[in-house]
Order: C-alpha cells, then sequence, then structure tokens
C-alpha cells in the first residue's frame, strides 16, 4: 500500500508544471521577501513607473510600509504622488480605465495580483523583454508578450533595446543549442543597443527589485506566514511525540 | 425519575442531567463502551481525520462568512479583503481552501479501505451508502463553493459543469437555465450557490454524518480481517478482540490528528496553492464572462470523472457523446451504491479474497489515479484512448464482481483478528 501512495505521489510531480501555468519564458527570479532594501526599492520603481497606468487595488500604502520597514512619513512624501491619495488608502493608479482604453486599445490591468496570476518570471521575463519595433504605435513590441499595447517605459532606464542575430547563453524565441560552444544560436537575441541610465546589469536588479516587489504584493501574508509556519510546526511536532508517547503508554495493556 | 432503563451515574450533577438526558448511556455506547476491533491498522485513521476536517471547513466557514461579500461585483475584492485586511483572514481562508482538497485526500483514503477490508458487506450496507451520500453531497458542496472566490477558473469551471445539464434530451437547457437562474452564470447563481453551500447542504451532510455513525455503532466496525469480534465474547460479554474506543482508539486518533495537522500545516504556510491544485492561477484573475481560459480543467478531486466523461467520444443508439459522457460520469458514482450486493465472496477482507479479486483492486486504483491525471490535462487522441480504457477497467471492477468474487477460490478466515 505504502508503495502506491509514492507512486500516486510521483505520478503527480511532473503535472504541477502544467498547472503552475503559462508557456516558457527566457528568465527566472525568486522573490526574497526577507530583503527589505529591495522591496523598497522595487515599490519606488512601481510607485514612479508603474502606477500612472496600473493599480494596486487591494494593497494599501500603509500596509506595504509596514511589511517593507518604511515610515510613515518616508512614504507620504516620496511615495505618494497623488492629492487624492491618503497613506491607508490602496494603491489606486492616476490614468482613468476609459481614457486607457483611448490611449492605448485596452484598460491597464490592475496589478495586484499579477504576479500570482502569470508567476514572477513571467514578470521578470515580460519587462527584460522590450525591443525596438518601429511597425508598432508606441515603437516596441515585446517578445514575452507579443503585440503587446504598453510602451517601455523604464526605457529611460533600460536604453534602446534590440532584437538582433547573435550567441547568447539562454534560449531566446526560437533559439538553436550549438552542442561545440553550449551557446544558442538565434535571430531573436535582444541587445541594448542604445544605451540608457542604468547598465544591462543594474536594469536587471532593477527590475528584479520591482518583481519583487510585486511579489510581495500579490500575498503580503506570506511574510506572516514565514514568521509564524516554523512555531506552528514545531508545536505540531512536540503535540505529536507527547501524543505518541501517551498513547503507547495506554496500549501496553492490549496484547 | 426519567427513563429507569438508562444506564446512569450514581450521584451528583451527572445524575441530575441523566434523569433528564440519556448523557452517560450515550458517552458508554459510543466512546467509552463502543467496542472496536483491535486490530486497526494505517487505513482506520481517515475517518476522525474526516470528521476533524469537516469541523475544521464548518469554523473556517462561518469565519469566511462574516467578511464575505456573494455578489458578482464585491465577490473577488471581498476575497483579497479576507486576505489582507482582516486580522488572520488569510490563514483562515488558506485552512478553508487546504481543507476542501484535504478532505478529499482523507474520504478516498476512507473509502479505499472499505473497497479493501470489504467494510460496506453486510450488515454495513448503510453504513456505506450514507457514506456514499455524504460524498456525493461533499462534491456538491465543494463544486459550489469553487464558485464563491468568482476567480476566472471558478467561473468558467461552473459554466462546463452546469453545461452538462443541457446535454440530457429534451429538458436538458431548461433544466441547466433553472440550475443557473440565469441565461449565463452570474450573480444570481452566485448567490444562490452561496444559500446552499453555506446554509442547505452543509445542514444535510452534518445530518448524515450522524446516520454514518450511528449505523456504524450499531452493527460495529469492521476491520483488516473482515471478521465479526462479536462471536468471540469473553464471559461479561465483552469480545474478547474489542477493545474500548475511549480511551485507546482515541488516543490513538490523536497521535493520527497530529501527524495530518503537521501535513496539512505545510501545505498551508509554505504551499497554500497546491502546486496550482489546490488554488489554480487562473483564478487571481477575476471572473471575465467575455474571456474563456485556455485551458479549463475541474479542480484535482473531479478529474477522475472529468476524464471519464471526456472519454465518451462516440455516439451510441442515437443518444449524442456528451450525454453518454454525462450517463458514464453518472453512472460512475452511482455504481459506487450498489457495491455491497455486487461482491459475492464469502469473505470480507481482500487479505482472504483470491488473486482475481486482488489484481481488480490494483487495476481499478491505478486506472482511477490516471483518470484523475487524464483529466486534469488537455485531450489528445492517445490520452483519450488511455482514459477510454482507464473508464473500462473501473466499470469492469464493479460490474464484474458479482462473478470474480464467486468463482475466485478464497483462503480461509482465522477465528481470531490477527496483528
Amino acid at each position: 500500500m505504502k508503495k502506491q501512495l509514492f507512486a500516486l505521489l510521483f505520478a503527480l510531480v511532473p503535472f504541477t508544471a502544467l498547472a503552475a501555468g503559462g508557456a516558457a519564458v527566457p528568465y527566472s527570479m525568486t522573490p526574497d521577501l526577507q530583503d527589505q532594501a529591495s522591496l523598497q526599492r522595487g515599490m519606488q520603481l512601481f510607485t514612479n513607473y508603474c502606477m500612472g497606468c496600473h493599480s494596486l487595488e487591494h494593497q494599501r500604502f500603509a500596509r506595504a510600509a509596514e511589511d517593507l520597514g518604511m515610515p510613515q512619513d518616508l512614504v507620504e512624501e516620496n511615495l505618494i504622488f497623488s492629492s487624492d491619495l491618503a497613506f491607508n488608502d490602496q494603491m489606486h493608479n492616476a490614468m482613468a480605465a476609459e481614457d486607457a482604453e483611448n490611449w492605448f486599445g485596452a484598460a491597464a490591468p490592475d496589478l495586484t495580483l499579477e504576479a500570482r496570476l502569470r508567476g514572477t518570471d513571467w514578470i521578470y521575463s515580460y519587462l527584460l523583454s522590450f525591443y525596438k519595433d518601429p511597425s508598432r504605435p508606441t515603437g516596441v513590441n515585446n517578445a514575452v508578450f507579443e503585440l503587446v499595447a504598453m510602451p517601455n517605459v523604464l526605457e529611460p532606464l533600460q536604453g534602446v533595446q534590440e532584437m538582433v542575430c547573435a550567441e547568447s547563453d539562454r534560449p531566446h524565441g526560437h533559439a538553436e543549442l550549438d552542442p561545440l560552444t553550449g551557446k544558442y544560436q538565434s535571430c531573436e537575441v535582444l541587445q541594448v543597443t542604445r544605451p540608457g541610465a542604468m547598465e544591462p546589469e543594474e536594469f536587471e536588479e532593477a527590475v528584479y527589485d520591482l518583481t519583487n516587489f510585486l511579489a510581495y504584493v500579490g500575498e503580503p501574508s506570506k511574510l506572516q506566514a514565514q514568521a509564524l509556519g516554523p512555531k506552528v510546526l514545531i508545536f505540531i511536532f512536540i503535540f505529536g511525540v507527547i501524543a505518541y508517547l501517551l498513547k503507547r503508554e495506554y496500549w501496553r495493556d492490549i496484547h | 425519575m426519567g427513563n429507569p432503563n438508562r444506564v446512569k451515574a450514581d450521584s451528583g450533577i451527572m445524575r441530575w442531567i441523566d434523569d433528564r438526558f440519556p448523557a452517560t448511556q450515550m458517552w458508554q455506547e459510543h466512546l467509552s463502551k463502543y467496542y472496536a476491533p483491535k486490530n486497526f491498522n494505517f487505513w482506520y485513521f481517515f475517518g476522525s481525520l474526516a470528521l476533524l476536517v469537516l469541523v475544521n471547513q464548518i469554523l473556517t466557514g462561518v469565519w469566511l462568512t462574516m467578511s464575505f461579500n456573494p455578489s458578482a461585483e464585491g465577490a473577488f475584492a471581498s476575497v483579497e479583503y479576507i486576505m489582507r485586511d482582516v486580522e488572520w483572514g488569510w490563514l483562515i481562508r488558506y485552512m478553508h481552501s487546504t481543507g476542501a482538497s484535504a478532505f478529499f485526500v482523507v474520504v478516498y483514503l476512507h473509502m479505499f479501505r472499505g473497497l479493501l477490508y470489504g467494510s460496506y458487506r453486510a450488515p454495513r450496507e448503510l453504513v456505506w451508502i450514507f457514506g456514499m451520500t455524504i460524498y456525493l453531497l461533499l462534491m456538491a458542496e465543494a463544486f459550489m463553493g469553487y464558485l464563491l472566490p468568482w476567480g476566472q477558473m471558478s467561473y468558467w469551471g461552473a459554466q462546463v459543469i452546469i453545461s452538462l445539464f443541457s446535454a440530457i434530451p429534451a429538458v436538458g437547457p431548461d433544466l441547466a437555465q433553472w440550475v443557473r437562474g440565469d441565461f449565463l452564470i452570474s450573480g444570481i447563481t452566485l448567490n444562490r450557490f452561496f444559500a446552499l453551500h453555506v446554509v442547505a447542504l452543509p445542514i444535510v451532510i452534518l445530518a448524515l454524518v450522524v446516520l454514518h455513525i450511528i449505523a456504524l455503532h450499531e452493527v460495529g466496525s469492521n476491520n483488516p480481517d473482515g471478521i465479526d469480534i462479536k462471536e468471540k465474547k469473553d464471559e461479561t460479554g465483552k469480545p474478547l478482540d474489542g477493545i474500548p474506543f475511549h480511551p485507546y482508539y482515541t488516543v490513538k486518533d490523536i497521535v493520527g490528528v497530529a501527524v495530518f495537522l503537521f501535513v496539512f500545516c505545510v501545505v498551508i504556510f509554505y504551499f497554500p496553492e497546491g502546486g496550482g491544485y489546490f488554488i489554480e492561477r487562473p483564478n487571481f484573475e477575476p471572473a471575465n464572462p467575455l474571456k474563456t481560459p485556455d485551458h479549463i480543467a475541474p479542480v484535482w478531486y473531479f478529474t477522475p470523472f472529468y476524464a471519464m466523461l471526456r472519454a465518451i467520444t462516440f455516439s451510441l443508439f442515437g443518444l449524442d457523446a456528451k450525454f453518454l459522457g454525462v450517463v458514464v460520469m453518472g453512472g460512475a458514482i452511482a455504481i459506487l451504491f450498489v457495491l455491497p450486493w455486487l461482491d459475492r465472496s464469502p469473505v470480507r477482507s481482500m487479505r482472504y479474497k483470491g488473486w482475481i479479486s486482488k489484481v481488480m483492486l490494483v487495476l481499478f486504483a491505478i486506472s482511477f489515479v490516471i483518470l484523475g491525471v487524464l483529466g486534469v490535462l488537455p485531450a489528445t487522441p492517445v490520452r483519450t484512448l488511455v482514459s477510454q480504457v482507464c473508464t473500462a477497467i473501473y466499470f469492469a471492477f464493479f460490474l464484474l464482481m458479482p462473478l470474480y468474487t464467486k468463482l475466485e477460490k478464497t483462503k480461509p478466515v482465522p477465528e481470531r483478528v490477527t496483528g
């Protein structure tokens, strides 16, 4: 019977990938909710570059301030730009949905749960995958999300990225692995051709911070769960040991 | 005073109560003098665990109801409100969502135990039928609860399942509309599902759990040897192989509870989405009737039956494939109800049945798991073929049972229970 149980568990393993959903994306990142500095920088990027269009309907400034270790006055001075928004409010955007439809053809989606819906790898890859495409109304296209309506708002930081034929360590688009060099040959490699305010590594870190912040926003309770989890498990373990000893004592007289 | 035939305490407050309510009598009948076989093994933990999860679902459910907004406009946001702004709301919500999956895990193992040791055989037919009814209602309860967070998969999962009613000839489309209360799934459907999920079904399930236990205690528990412990009694009339449920099985079940809670809490605190199986990714997007998700799959505990539904790809006797699929799916559950009358073996337990029964049970269990996996995946011609074979095995296990249980050679059953 035990073998059958293991077989059952084992059979389910490959399908977790399917349940997690989504196509393969070129980059991956692991969120670190303990890295408050990264989360703070991420929130700064979000309020400066994203919040004009995207809301975080379910996330309050106050909760983020508390969880990320930021004093109220600093948040009010540096992260709340609209006079309509107060410290305890949710992070509403500045753009009306109607205007968004007129300007971009679609309302900018709320991003509170984006990290849980699409996954952090997707967000991270998406933000790194804009490239120059003069045929698009925004002047850019995206290798992860074809024909996306969103412009590359981080371009001042990243610079202009173009799709070129080159060798790469990562499988971009329809890349083929060269077995001799171990590198990928592809005509879908993204390269910065005009530098922005940040070096490419610096920019990747900024995008990491922003994605990390969205991971936090998707599930703020994860911080509480991580803090409480070990205590609960230790308690149950000790309880289990005592329960077992009690059971053994009672069952001594059963033969 | 009171009923003189009752067992009563000698004096004091308990005596006062016993004269008015059979407290001592009930305590003895159901716990301290309910004799259970002493050879219960691993498989016997899941009954009490099912009760634990039921209590968990009811308590967390009550607290969720305090902050949930059962409307199409407010449901999704109110779940996030519970997750963020309600004190401990995230924990209560995860206990409830994980509890739903845990309920099916323990119930499936509990049912498998019944198959393994013949717990459905006479005189326990009603125990089995009450249990199967609980399982059926539990599926309805879970299905309706799944719509309430009003995510994309909630919405489209319900859409797919309710549309199954429309496959029934003649009355189908009207029936589906009657269930929805609207031309498509809407706030009206959400409201009625909320009422059924929170009030109607829990009441019926609780009543059936009481019936399940009363019927069990009337006939006594089966055991891994499938023999009757009441046949061998000592001079005071106690079964020789029986031990009082309390304290022996209460202390033993508490150990099971601790192990269960440990695993349960690991999921709640570290993997509340259950790898995308307990809470599915598309459910982090609010329901949108205009946007169909790429791939719609029911929650994992329904997938074996969903795979059987999809396995029927052909029309027969002028009935179309979709309707036949619904019939097969319904039949797969209905056939479980008549199981006590399909098994003609002279022995109850798999330990003493012949090799055909053993092979059939293993094939059945494997087929059920494969169907569960296939129900999650998008259909391909090969997968459809595999699910057709597994569906056939599922039904063969039951339909051929009267034959193979009668024909096969069984082993001699011991007089007294073994280890």
